[in-house]
């Protein structure tokens, strides 16, 4: 491996320290609009230069891989990275302070006006639109699996469970997950 | 058990480690738990809700706050994001510093491919979900159908998509 290991990279940059990383992420909760990760990366990358684009994609790896909101985990590592335990919870807390502000002033909102007839309406639309943005990301998700039929009976499957049969996620996952994660590494190269 | 901040916490708290994929592959469960087991609310409110996290700032996670504070106000919403969140980011944490041991070991490539299909699948459930407490008349479709065409064809901003899309319903066009 050309890369030095994780433990290596920290301590080779001073980075940002505890305000620093609160005021980034921050930032980042802020403006993630209609998307978190592009700003994540602007934020990180380009403007603060905390990570090069190699160790934040190297995070992001990471981040998906792993169970959790990509963004979320994505400030837990970073924070963690410069200074342990107290830059995760910085980060983290920067990172959902104001959309959690945002989100209760919008429900407070919502409860007060959602009977008024205009409003309903335009929820309406609205709702409809987010409809369409799940299912352009499933649509995307899924593209790569075309023509991979093991892995299509494995997706339609999850569907017929989860979304025809309704049965319980944290039944249905885990024997979903390790029957695929088998059957593709047996049968799939 | 019967309080629903207690139930709705232990929910959230399960949901954290099973959200390969993020906030939108475990909308299935919360969306069963929520509306179909515990009538906490209707499938149009969860979708209204959802919707309303979309179009706010922040990540896509801010609708399990959205559903806490329906259900239970400020103290719903601020312990439901902490228990889903909480978990997971634990786990972040301690793999985080050992993530480059195993970043290329042939078991972690094989468990990422794996849960590609079902992540997949939870996605698409929970389309399917949303569009059918969506779907309340033929232009409510029509509208859905066309913004999927338009995400998936251009680089047009999301938030101009959805306030278009508001706008649209505002004025009678749509629903």
């Amino acid at each position: 491996m050309a890369d030095p290991p994780y433990a290596e990279i920290s301590t080779q940059k001073s980075g940002p320290g505890i305000a620093g990383i609160f005021t980034g992420f921050f930032m980042v909760g802020v403006r993630g609009f209609g998307g978190v990760l592009p700003w994540a990366r602007r934020t990180m990358v380009e403007e603060r230069q905390w990570l090069t684009a190699t160790e934040f994609a190297e995070i992001l790896g990471l981040c998906q891989f792993l169970p959790g909101g990509n963004i979320i985990n994505v400030s837990v590592a970073v924070g963690a990275r410069f200074r342990g335990a107290p830059g995760a919870v910085a980060a983290l807390l920067g990172l959902m302070l104001a959309p959690v502000a945002i989100v209760i002033g919008l429900g407070a909102m919502y409860d007060q006006f959602a009977e008024q007839p205009v409003v309903r309406r335009a929820f309406a639309g609205l709702a409809a639109a987010a409809s369409a943005f799940v299912l352009t990301a499933s649509l995307k998700i899924a593209a790569p699996l075309r023509g991979r039929w093991l892995a299509m009976a494995i997706t339609v499957a999850t569907f017929v469970a989860i979304a025809v049969l309704r049965l319980p996620l944290p039944l249905a996952m885990p024997v979903l997950a390790a029957v695929s994660i088998l059957a593709l590494w047996r049968f799939e190269k | 058990m019967n309080d629903p901040l207690v139930r709705l916490s232990l929910l959230f708290l399960q949901m954290s480690l099973l959200a390969f994929g993020g906030a939108n592959t475990i909308l299935p469960e919360m969306q069963r738990q929520v509306v179909e087991q515990n009538h906490m609310m209707d499938a149009h409110t969860f979708a209204a809700l959802f919707a309303l996290a979309q179009a706010a700032p922040g990540p896509n996670m801010m609708v399990v706050s959205l559903i806490g504070w329906h259900v239970a106000g400020l103290g719903g919403a601020i312990l439901t994001i902490v228990c889903v969140v909480a978990p997971s980011s634990v786990l972040t944490f301690l793999v985080a510093g050992v993530w480059y041991r195993f970043r290329d070991a042939p078991w972690r490539k094989a468990v990422q491919k794996g849960l590609l299909p079902v992540t997949a699948g939870l996605l698409l459930s929970s389309a399917a979900l949303l569009i059918k407490a969506t779907t309340l008349d033929l232009s409510l479709g029509l509208l859905t159908a066309g913004v999927t065409v338009l995400l998936l064809t251009t680089k047009v901003h999301p938030m101009l998509v959805l306030g278009g899309a508001a706008v649209l319903g505002a004025v009678g066009v749509v629903g």
